[in-house]
């Protein structure tokens, strides 16, 4: 009986929209989280050409708000998370040896839960108004904001949050059971530990996000009463709800890029990470006390020092592991021989930047120093430090590194280090500036500031910086454009790859790997490579392939919860009714049709393998 | 060996939810989902310690509790996990019909908690205790109301277990679901008992 | 090393804003810390930038060389040197750290000698009260000189945050009785008008919700104070007129002397404030312009739009400019 399910091969948009393939989904997590990358960062150039000059009148002062607003929200939300989940998709199976990850029918739902988040907040532009109560989005403000705007905000965040919590539950999964053949958990590539460590960060800091938004829901809806100070609520409730995921939700972040970057590192030296063991644990400890931080966000809330003198004192202890990640970064490239590819360049452009963002992080730590720091221009420097300097330049690294594995082409080395100059040059003129900004008295989140107060010239010289920023993402677009035109690479192991992904054929087969391969330590290909093999030893024989079925149902359960969302933003029952509905009659079909998949035939693997090059 | 094909007692193993690679990934999973619930409930509770008292011209939780009715709902619920854990013997020696049995007493003994809470409610509200009443009401409803949420939530998907496999014997497919449906169960009930003691006895106390 | 930087970051900005150049006792510890700590952290980074110009300088790959370096699995000692250090140097800053959040934490009465004053975040306005002396008013602090003052800080609607970078770094105010918060201000020995900011978030205006903190001589303090209790809304001429106006439009709303509302600012003595709402230039142009459309200057803000022809725009203007101390 294991050959019911025929062979189903859908094409074109069917194909994308049902595909429960980990590399179709990167593919997809990649594309949005590309738009939105682009919607972000329009919207930070609105802002800085208000900020320009002073007394600028661009845009008007409730505008900013929802500027700035969706720009924090859509960044950190529907960029860089997406971002994130594309390299995890499209690299973690392969580096794990590994056919699929452990739910592909979730993966998918996943991938379209975060869609449908992301399309519904940004439709609040067209519907009366963005949010504008900040991403943090604080109680009072936030639920006594007028107009449609922050339930978008959160319904969106909520539908993605589901999305990105069950993509997180998958990787973990995945990651502890569907390791190959001598694939131990101290032999996994970097990127694949910090995936593991981000998804078990995500397991636990969303939920409070989802309590903290139901409360806002509730309070907007429903009139309940948890922050409205008249009733006996409270308001610190929220903040502390917020940053209890906020500052989990930074690491979660970061991870994944020092692990991209930790890959580049050791790649383009030839050798192999310094302090493998080291690195492990400290990704490991950051990850632990991210969740013991969050007030450090609350000193100026009025905790008492106390509790202000024990969060600052951890805050500080993250700069150890930390800074034991940055000395195995150098001294994996001591004694090296390093080769400047783009993505190196990436790689290296991100250790000196990062290090600026995390010391001003340490200072951040100092409660009495941060009453003067806190919500001014400082912070604002000190977050796109990390936040850009740090999570974007790795995914660009990686974007960089992995992009022929992803779509079988390389982008183009001259634009691609026109693209790291441009971007870098302006980034730092964009943010050193707004350390001093904020230290010379400019609060962060202002729609514009007087003139007489000494803000003007760095002001001016910030969006300069933000300019050649966008300069640089276009080139990025173009050179993406161009390479669609390519052929394919060449080879499929362009950079002289140490981890298991750059054993695979090109085009990545559907299966991943014809056999499972069997690892036999650290950087399991570079292994192989110097043993003089040319390709993995298989840990099985040639068979049968078990292959999930593809599925249009993640699809239709996420616009059930979206049709469900605007029923409550505009608060018609019979629509949340009908949304729900759609949603559970798909969890139901989901449910009771048992699916078994089909398997593809080893006659079929078997022709493939006479046609690989390698 | 297709999965879905019934087991008998010659090729039963002796784990039948986790004999498979997708029984195994999902037993994980769900272990997983499980500690990210907890959080999710550890949250909800804060809440409520942090808004207990705020009372406003409501009643007050020593007022309001009716510890009777309370203990009697928390006698059925503890009562429907020992039926699900003998279900699960069930399952575990291939007797799908004790199996049935044992889950469609702990669907009724889940039920008429859910009545109870219902009934509950009703006499809070008369009581002046409304969601919207004050800080305590929206913390205490949202809280007990999460949970009754995911006891309602437990009946459906038993329903639709016990409906969808009435005619099947326990295989590799179904085991699973059948096992991580009494996790659920069992995870319900642990909230339960703190809500009870949290919420009903320190209500009751101070 | 020290004085270096101190000499670097000083002469950033505007004097009676820019926290680094700190007047009064509270802002000069912080920023001796900031000072301490961008000391270490300048030290930090130059060892990783040294460290990081060698070697992508030394350890590029050559033309034509494609041989395999060694494969380095670690060095104990170095990984030992580079963990323990920087917990040392996180112990030099950790300790005084501690210290000052205990220091400059202020309880929730005033002792002995300090002067007390309650400050209201409004949208978009500060309400200042001196409980002692019974005075309230808005927007424009008047404090002596070489004062430590006790500030309980709550908020009328949402979340604000009073920040006077010169004197003093930020502490919110937070809506709700329950979440009341202190803090001090040592006000220093110059005779200055400090500029203080909103530093949260809080709706439309926010970047709009500046105010000014002039510190006096002491004796100017005491004169202000006592000729505060005596104002009254009394006023002449074309005033005259327009004070009547005042009173049937306004006063529910804004008090004057002993007279009048409390949900907007207090306008006694108006005529010798610096701004009009905190942002324009004091004259009379933009006492009228505020008065025909406030949404206009600050939108959002809660004014409504009295109203009045043009006439009594002008005799209300010149009423409120005539309402002088001294």
């Amino acid at each position: 009986m294991s050959t019911h399910a025929s062979h189903k091969k859908r094409s074109g948009l069917m194909d994308w929209l049902t595909t429960v393939d980990h590399k179709k989904i990167g593919i997809l997590y990649l594309i949005a989280g590309g738009f939105f990358f682009i919607i972000g960062g329009l919207e930070a150039m609105f802002m800085r050409i208000q900020l320009f000059k002073p007394e600028n009148d661009f845009v008007a002062a409730e505008t900013f708000n929802q500027l700035l607003t969706m720009h924090g929200t859509t960044m950190i939300f529907f960029a860089a998370m997406p971002l994130i989940f594309a390299f995890m998709n499209a690299v973690v199976p392969l580096q794990i040896g590994a056919r699929d990850v452990a739910f592909p029918f979730v993966n998918a739902l996943g991938f379209w839960l975060f869609f449908f988040g992301g399309v519904l907040l940004n439709l609040s532009w067209l519907l009366g108004g963005a949010p504008d109560a900040g991403w943090t989005a604080y109680a009072p403000l936030s639920t006594t904001s007028e107009g449609s705007g922050v339930d978008f905000y959160v319904l969106g965040l909520q539908i993605s949050g589901a999305g990105t919590l069950v993509g997180g539950i998958n990787f973990l999964v995945t990651i502890i059971n569907m390791r190959a053949p001598g694939m131990t958990f101290m032999r996994m590539p970097l990127f694949t530990w910090t995936a593991f460590v981000t998804s078990g960060l995500i397991l636990f800091a969303f939920p409070p996000l989802t309590i903290g938004l139901f409360m806002l829901m509730f309070e907007r809806v429903f009139d309940a009463n948890f922050f409205n100070p008249d009733n006996g609520g409270n308001i610190l409730i929220w903040e502390h709800i917020f940053w209890i995921f906020g500052h989990p939700e930074v690491y979660i972040l970061i991870l994944p890029s020092f692990g991209a970057i930790s890959e580049v590192v050791a790649t383009f030296s030839r050798k192999r990470l310094f302090g493998y063991s080291a690195m492990v644990f400290a990704t490991v400890l950051i990850g632990f006390l991210g969740f013991m931080v969050w007030v450090h966000h609350m000193f100026t809330v009025g905790l008492g020092p106390v509790a202000n003198s024990i969060f600052a004192v951890a805050t500080m202890a993250i700069a150890v592991p930390t800074g034991v990640k940055i000395f195995n970064w150098l001294f994996t490239m001591w004694g090296g021989k390093i080769v400047f590819s783009t993505a190196m360049l990436w790689a290296v452009g991100f250790i000196p930047t990062f290090v600026m963002g995390g010391v001003t992080g340490v200072m951040l730590a100092i409660p009495s120093a941060d009453y003067q720091f806190h919500d001014s221009y400082f912070v604002v420097a000190h977050f796109h430090y990390v936040i850009v300097g740090g999570v974007i330049l790795g995914l660009f690294a990686g974007l960089y590194y992995w992009y022929p594995r992803m779509f079988n082409r390389v982008l183009n080395e001259t634009l691609g280090k026109i693209h790291f100059w441009t971007f870098f040059i302006g980034f730092h003129l964009t943010f050193f500036p707004q350390h001093f900004l904020g230290l010379m008295g400019m609060p962060r989140r202002v729609f514009t500031y007087l003139s007489g107060q000494d803000l003007d010239q760095l002001n001016f010289i910030s969006t300069i910086g933000a300019f050649l920023m966008a300069i640089g993402t276009i080139v990025l677009f173009v050179n993406v454009i161009i390479s669609t035109s390519k052929k394919y690479a060449p080879s499929s192991d362009p950079w002289h790859g140490r981890t298991l992904e750059w054993a695979i054929p090109y085009p990545t087969p559907e299966y991943n790997f014809a056999q499972t391969p069997l690892v036999r330590g650290l950087d399991a290909f570079w292994i192989e490579k110097a043993a003089g093999n040319k390709g993995m030893t298989p840990a099985e024989p040639v068979g049968d392939i078990h292959m999930p079925n593809p599925s249009i149902l993640p699809l239709i359960m996420s616009i059930g919860l979206f049709v469900a969302a605007f029923g409550l933003i505009y608060d018609t029952m019979t629509v949340v009714v009908i949304g729900m509905a759609i949603t559970f009659i798909s969890m139901f079909f989901r449910s009771v049709i048992d699916d078994h998949g089909f398997h593809i035939h080893k006659e079929e693997v078997e022709e493939d393998l006479k046609g690989v090059k390698l | 060996m297709d999965a879905g094909q019934r087991l008998t007692d010659a090729n039963f193993p002796e784990h039948p939810e986790k004999a498979t690679l997708e029984g195994k990934n999902k037993f994980l999973g769900f272990w997983l989902f499980l500690g990210g619930e907890t959080v999710l409930f550890a949250t909800l509770f804060g809440t409520y310690l942090g808004l207990r008292h705020m009372n406003m011209d409501g009643p007050s939780t020593e007022e309001l509790f009716k510890l009777p009715t309370v203990f009697l709902a928390t006698m059925l619920l503890l009562t429907s996990s020992l039926t699900s854990v003998y279900a699960v013997l069930a399952l575990k020696q291939n007797r799908v019909r004790t199996l049935q049995k044992w889950f469609i007493i702990t669907l009724i003994l889940g039920l008429g908690f859910l009545g109870l809470e219902v009934y509950e409610f009703m006499e809070y509200v008369h009581e002046g205790h409304t969601f919207t009443s004050s800080a305590f009401g929206s913390a205490f409803y949202t809280l007990v109301g999460f949970h009754g949420g995911h006891v309602a939530f437990g009946c459906l998907w038993i329903i639709t277990l016990l409906i969808r496999n009435w005619n099947r014997g326990i295989t590799l497919v179904n085991a699973p679901k059948y096992y991580l449906f009494a996790l659920y169960w069992h995870f319900v009930d642990v909230v339960w008992v703190f809500i009870f003691t949290v919420v009903y006895l320190m209500g009751k106390v101070g | 090393m020290f004085a270096m930087l101190a000499l670097l970051l000083m002469g950033c900005g505007d004097p009676t804003l820019s926290a680094l150049m700190p007047q009064g006792e509270v802002a000069d510890k912080q920023y001796s810390l900031m000072v301490l700590s961008l000391a270490i952290m300048i030290f930090v980074l130059l060892v990783v930038f040294v460290i990081y110009v060698f070697v992508i300088i030394k350890f590029r790959k050559r033309k034509g060389d494609d041989t395999i370096p060694e494969q380095v699995e670690g060095n104990h000692l170095l990984e030992i040197l580079w963990t323990a250090i920087p917990i040392l140097l996180l112990i030099i800053l950790a300790v005084p750290t501690v210290m000052q959040t205990f220091d400059l934490s202020a309880k929730d009465k005033p002792k002995k000698g300090e002067l007390a004053l309650k400050v209201t975040g409004h949208q978009y306005w500060w309400e200042f009260e001196y409980p002692k002396e019974e005075i309230i008013t808005s927007q424009e602090l008047v404090l002596p000189v070489n004062t430590k003052v006790h500030v309980e800080l709550s908020s009328a609607d949402v979340i604000h945050s009073f920040w006077i970078p010169s004197l003093a770094g930020k502490t919110d105010t937070n809506p709700g009785d329950g979440s009341k918060n202190y803090m001090w201000i040592e006000t220093g020995s110059k005779e200055q008008v400090y500029k203080g900011k909103c530093a949260e978030l809080c709706g439309a205006s926010h970047a709009l919700m500046d105010f000014k903190v002039k510190v006096v001589s002491k004796d100017k303090y005491q004169a202000w104070v006592s000729s505060f209790k005596k104002a009254s809304g009394k006023a002449t001429g074309n005033a005259a007129e327009g004070q009547k106006i005042f009173e049937k439009n306004c006063l529910s709303c804004h008090a004057v002397g002993k007279e009048g509302g409390n949900t907007g600012p207090n306008l006694t003595g108006f005529g010798d404030k610096q701004r009009v709402a905190g942002v324009l230039e004091h004259d009379k142009d933009n006492v009228k312009k505020w008065i025909e459309d406030p949404q206009k200057v600050k939108p959002g803000n809660n004014m409504p739009n009295v109203p009045l022809n043009d006439e009594e725009v002008d005799a209300v203007a010149d009423y409120l400019l005539s309402l002088k101390l001294q």
